[in-house]
């Protein structure tokens, strides 16, 4: 067992496991987050998607030592009812879903892109969301609500 | 007739009003209708007919989750009926438990009941008298039987159905608030994990626990002939397990599988039961001069839900508690009943809402494994989640299907007889109607069922693998036949559309086919053979949006497509502009949709986009694959969807009806959507393909065949 530190949602976190455990489980079990979900594993759908030093990666397939000393942020962090991030209320305003199970990692997909590219084309949401998969086939859907976050965002 | 004779289905089925809603004390209304959430926005389309013919604010409207414990039994969800059966039922019940509520305030308040007017629950009348449903609640019995023939208030006065109103989980979902099943917690929730082999209906020949046994966190293995599975107390230390269980496993192989690149020839080969579903016949069609026989193929097809199927179960003193994402909790009750051996009274099942539902999946799958994991755990509840692979390989599928179009031509190439004949495995195995389980762990137990062989609904119920196979054209004459099989080495049941999508791309296919050897416009060609003025409307709508008929460029196609879907439900139209080389690109799909009264316009766009990106998704890309030994495709590289990047932009017209009776959208678009893609790839590159997905491999073989 190790101890390994980081700041979750911008609180510091110490977890003692096994560092080579998967992030998502440790955010899911030991941590009782619900926010990130579990889709397959291997870091093929994006729904366990969360930001780590600005990039959204999987935290299903990213051992626990590799966010060590990091910021590691989930859609807990992101925003909530009562002060939501813009892009939760686009997503809310363009009805940006149908299932919602992957909604966590396509939000925070959104959110690491609007951090290193405020103002991004279409084609450029489609190419940072393009590693998340939807289903419900929703995807123009969110593509308009993250460019109506990104222009809020801007305006303000 | 019997006095339900004039009552919605599922109002016949489950007549007392008090089941459907009830008045709790905190100025709230409870609906409780027996349809669950799928992801398709039900409970908000409910909650806007109960607030509206009710004259409350849907704020005070609580959707009540489906459970055996004392909801409506209306079946399953599925079939695109939800609105048809559920919106209909609440629309009565609220609309005669607002004359009973009008009455008693009347009563109470001394003036006419016609004098009084509702206006978010309050009852008021003239002279400044008021009361309110809930102040009379306590004296308004609503335990009685729903009166047939209760009119509900005409269209002109609805102020909330028929509007774009936000759905109502969508708030839950964008701020991750414990809504879907995989995120319940119960105090002492312990996790469990099943061991299925990866070659199909394989037997757990030996099983060697000890590695597994050896490992902390472990409270139970589980073995039961082939069925064996773990429980420990984390799901971190239940899949160590798993792992080391799996090691120890000892599998005889068993199926073969058929031939993926060559699914007619199987699905041709089998022993079948056959089934005349329609004909048409005239008397004089003029001489036959000419006669096209095509076949068309639609490969086995993946739910590929989002998320892997999961359930909770917890034994009290011989009872179950079951929290479960199936489509039906009524019928999978039934069925674990029987597997049990139980009184369905000693069952409780209650929905959660789990990702994305497009037909039976392995949600009712997981439920029995997660009960007999439970029955280990002494009482504490066990939450069991299949995995990706399980999930892609164990479920069950939608069924690959060949279908062959002949049709004789007359002199002037005008078709004068029709004939459809298709031969597919089932398209239904669902729990819950059969006197044996549909249930995958049933059939690997020590003493096990037969895995159930995939059924077809009747026409009258919409029909199977004959979904829309029954022209809507006025061809004079027409035979149509289905082969079911009646071996089934691949597990299928229904997923979303059954049949549809494989008969609506082969005959608006053939279609296409013989209006462009006619030279004549296959738009025109199609409103030429059509008599139902909405049909016609979809079509020249979608038409209209598209700018019908595009000027030609090099590489873009554009093909139309319709179907009215069951032939009794949504008509939907579609235009499809494809980008074609040696792969094809969907572009943009214009569409219009007819459901009648659209109680959600906003609703039935995303529904509609939804299933022509996911019709995009199938005709594209999507196959089970697999070998002669197992399922291969088993990960989201094998089995890949369709991406962002990939999706073409959707356009969708609503043609509201509020006069007409609603039916569902769920499913209008994947057939129309599949027909006018393959049309729009043969106006790009002059071949038709007539074998689905539209691969690279595919298109090539399919141009060898033309050249």
């Amino acid at each position: 067992m190790t101890i390994i530190r980081f700041r979750l949602n911008g609180v510091v976190t110490e977890v003692d496991t096994d560092p080579a455990r998967s992030l998502l489980d440790v955010l899911r079990g030991r941590l009782g987050l619900s926010g990130p979900h579990f889709g397959c594993g291997s870091g093929e759908c994006g729904v366990c998607r969360v930001i780590v030093a600005d990039q959204a990666i999987t935290s299903c397939d990213a051992p626990l030592w590799s966010v060590a000393d990091k910021e590691v942020m989930t859609i807990e962090g992101l925003g909530s009812a009562e002060s939501p991030h813009p892009l939760q209320r686009a997503f809310i305003a363009e009805q940006a879903l149908q299932c919602g199970y992957c909604v966590p990692g396509i939000l925070m997909s959104a959110a690491a892109l609007l951090m290193q590219n405020p103002k991004p084309t279409e084609v450029e949401v489609r190419a940072a969301l393009d590693r998340n998969l939807c289903r419900c086939g929703s995807h123009n859907r969110m593509v308009r609500a993250v460019l109506s976050a990104a222009r809020e965002m801007a305006a303000s | 007739m019997s006095a339900s004779g004039n009552l919605p289905i599922s109002l016949a089925a489950n007549p007392k009003l008090a089941s459907w809603v009830k008045f709790a004390p905190a100025g709230q209304v409870a609906i409780s209708p027996g349809k669950v959430e799928i992801g398709q926005g039900i409970i908000t389309a409910l909650a806007q007919i109960a607030a509206d013919e009710l004259d409350v604010d849907i704020a005070r409207i609580q959707m009540v989750r489906a459970s055996t414990a004392g909801s409506p039994n209306e079946g399953v969800t599925s079939g695109s009926l939800s609105i048809q059966q559920s919106g209909r039922t609440i629309r009565q019940v609220c609309a005669e438990v607002r004359q009973i509520f009008l009455a008693a305030a009347a009563d109470r308040l001394g003036v006419q009941a016609s004098a009084l007017e509702i206006s978010d629950g309050t009852i008021s009348g003239p002279g400044n008298v008021a009361t309110s449903y809930w102040e009379l609640a306590s004296e308004v019995s609503l335990d009685r039987e729903a009166t047939p023939g209760i009119s509900s208030k005409p269209a002109a006065q609805r102020t909330l159905a028929d509007c774009p109103v936000q759905r109502l989980d969508i708030p839950d979902k964008v701020f991750a608030r414990r809504r879907f099943i995989h995120d319940v917690t119960l105090p002492g929730m312990l996790h469990g994990r099943v061991l299925r082999p990866d070659k199909s209906g394989a037997k757990l020949a030996a099983l060697d626990e000890s590695a597994a046994r050896a490992l902390p966190g472990l409270i139970a293995i589980v073995q039961d002939g082939s069925f064996a599975g773990v429980v420990c107390e984390t799901e971190h230390a239940a899949e160590v397990a798993l792992a080391a269980l799996r090691r120890g496993a000892t599998w005889t192989a068993d199926d073969a599988l058929p031939d993926e690149n060559d699914l007619p020839a199987f699905l041709k080969a089998q022993p079948v039961e056959s089934t005349i579903i329609a004909t048409k016949t005239a008397v004089d069609v003029g001489r036959v001069v000419r006669t096209i026989r095509r076949q068309y193929c639609r490969p086995y097809i993946a739910h590929a839900s989002i998320a892997p199927s999961c359930a909770v179960a917890q034994w009290i003193d011989g009872r179950v508690h079951v929290w479960t994402h199936s489509q039906g909790v009524y019928l999978l009750r039934a069925d674990l009943a029987l597997v049990l051996k139980l009184p369905v009274e000693a069952i409780t099942v209650e929905h959660m809402e789990g990702a994305g539902c497009y037909g039976h999946n392995a949600a009712d799958d997981v439920a029995l494994d997660a009960v007999l994991l439970a029955r280990m755990a002494d009482g504490r509840p066990v939450r069991v989640q299949w995995s990706r692979a399980d999930e892609l390989t164990h479920g069950p599928f939608g069924a690959a299907m060949a279908i062959e179009i002949e049709a004789d031509l007359d002199a002037q190439g005008e078709i004068v007889n029709w004939h459809h004949a298709i031969w597919s495995n089932g398209h239904a195995a669902r729990p819950g109607r059969a006197p044996q389980p549909a249930l995958l762990a049933a059939t690997e137990l020590a003493n096990p069922y037969p895995r159930m062989i995939s059924s077809n609904p009747p026409q009258v119920n919409g029909g199977g693998a004959d979904r829309n196979s029954i022209p809507l054209y006025d061809f004079p004459q027409w035979t149509i036949e289905s082969h079911r099989l009646l071996t089934m080495p691949i597990r299928t049941s229904a997923l979303r559309t059954l049949g549809a999508q494989g008969n609506v791309f082969a005959i608006e296919s053939f279609l296409d086919d013989v209006a462009s050897e006619r030279g004549e416009d296959p738009v025109a060609f199609r409103l030429r053979h059509l008599s139902d003025e909405r049909a016609k409307e979809v079509i020249k709508a979608a038409a209209r949006r598209a700018n019908w008929r595009p000027e030609r460029r090099a590489g873009i196609g554009h093909g139309a497509g319709f179907a009215r879907y069951k032939n009794a439900g949504a008509y939907c139209a579609a235009i499809a502009e494809v980008e074609g080389d040696e792969d094809v690109r969907v572009r943009k799909l214009w569409i219009a949709i007819d459901v009648g009264e659209a109680i959600n316009p906003d609703g039935v766009a995303n529904q509609i986009e939804g299933g022509a990106i996911q019709a995009t998704s199938w005709v594209l890309k999507e196959r089970v694959r697999f070998d002669s030994e197992r399922i291969t495709s088993n990960s989201w590289t094998d089995y890949p969807i369709l991406r962002f990047s990939e999706v073409p932009k959707v356009e969708v017209e609503v043609i509201q009806r509020p006069e007409i009776d609603p039916v569902g959208a769920g499913e209008a678009a994947h057939g129309p959507v599949t027909a006018a893609i393959a049309n729009a790839v043969f106006d790009c590159l002059g071949v038709r393909v007539r074998k689905l997905p539209m691969t690279r491999d595919n298109l090539i073989a399919a141009m060898d065949l033309t050249g």
